[in-house]
């Protein structure tokens, strides 16, 4: 149990000390370093509680796919980012107070909020004992059964998200020599060869 | 020193605060802006896997995973229109974006 609070308490504060400098970099490449570094620690902590499946696909999604993405962009773009950096400290107490609000209501709901009694008794989906179906097993058997709709559509977020990324980022550039494959199997040979007969001693 | 569901509501409400303050702080620069959002949804995920395992109920693993594909998605479409964004003007300042003010 000790090993339990010491394991949360190292990825809650290095959750949030990389979530400080996600926020507070100057580069945005240490940006979206530290921002995979969060990503982990949120995993950790998924792991603390029992949620493996969700904690390995964090890895997966968020490190794999997202924060790479981010890294892309930002090193393939030619940005004076030291330019975007002015004027941050002119905000700075605005959004510090906005900040302190919204923890402060967060803090009082977490303060004043209890679980209702029978809320057990409603569960929509209670959790199998660990020991007889794994966390990623149990997760299977629900969302391929009852949340197969919402399976699916989520597929078709991405889907449209690809096209819709595509078709953002396609450009066609004139000038470009391209191989035309079609032009190149309908070619006949008696359409572009000619042969002639040539007679000793004179011209074509 | 037990752990319980409020020390997990905590470090995501501090995360998702930390995602705000981001947004105020750099404002300019939409990369930053986007990883903000990464983070608030990270903040959000946390919440809905700590009530799921804290309840023994597992829909809320099921809405984190579906809110992981969103987040997906919205990274790709935005990284997506910051590049065409780029490409047609040339710096990604957040004053500058404008065009559809008509």
């Amino acid at each position: 149990m000790i090993l339990q609070g010491i394991a949360f308490y190292v990825f809650a504060a290095l959750l949030v000390a990389s979530g400080v400098m996600v926020i507070s970099a100057r580069n945005p490449v240490h940006s979206v370093l530290f921002l995979i570094l969060a990503f982990f620690q949120a995993a950790g902590l998924c792991l603390l509680m029992g949620a493996e499946f969700i904690a390995m696909i964090l890895i997966i999604v968020y490190v794999g796919a997202v924060a790479v993405l981010f890294l892309f962009v930002v090193m393939m773009l030619d940005i004076n980012f030291r330019e975007l950096r002015q004027g941050a400290m002119e905000v700075l107490p605005l959004g510090a107070l906005v900040g302190l609000i919204l923890l402060a209501e967060l803090a009082a709901v977490l303060g004043g909020w209890i679980v209702a009694p029978n809320v057990a008794a409603i569960a929509g989906a209670p959790t199998p004992a660990i020991d007889q179906v794994s966390n990623t097993q149990a997760l299977g058997r629900l969302m391929y059964t009852q949340y197969v709709y919402l399976f699916q559509a989520s597929g078709v977020v991405l889907l449209i998200a690809m096209i819709g990324a595509i078709v953002l980022t396609l450009r066609h550039r004139p000038g470009v020599r391209k191989q035309n494959i079609g032009a190149q199997i309908s070619r006949r040979r008696e359409d572009v060869v000619v042969i002639r007969k040539v007679p000793t001693g004179e011209g074509v | 020193m037990e752990i319980g569901l409020g020390h997990y509501l905590t470090v995501s409400a501090i995360v998702f605060t930390l995602g705000v303050l981001g947004i105020f702080l750099n404002r300019k620069n939409v990369i930053i802006i986007l990883m903000s959002i990464e983070m608030m949804l990270l903040a959000v995920n946390l919440n809905l896997v700590a009530f799921s395992t804290h309840l023994h109920d597992l829909v809320g693993q099921i809405f984190a995973m579906i809110i992981l594909t969103v987040a997906a998605a919205e990274a790709a479409i935005g990284l997506a229109i910051l590049v065409v964004y780029f490409r047609n003007r040339g710096s990604i300042r957040v004053e500058d974006i404008n065009m559809m003010k008509g």
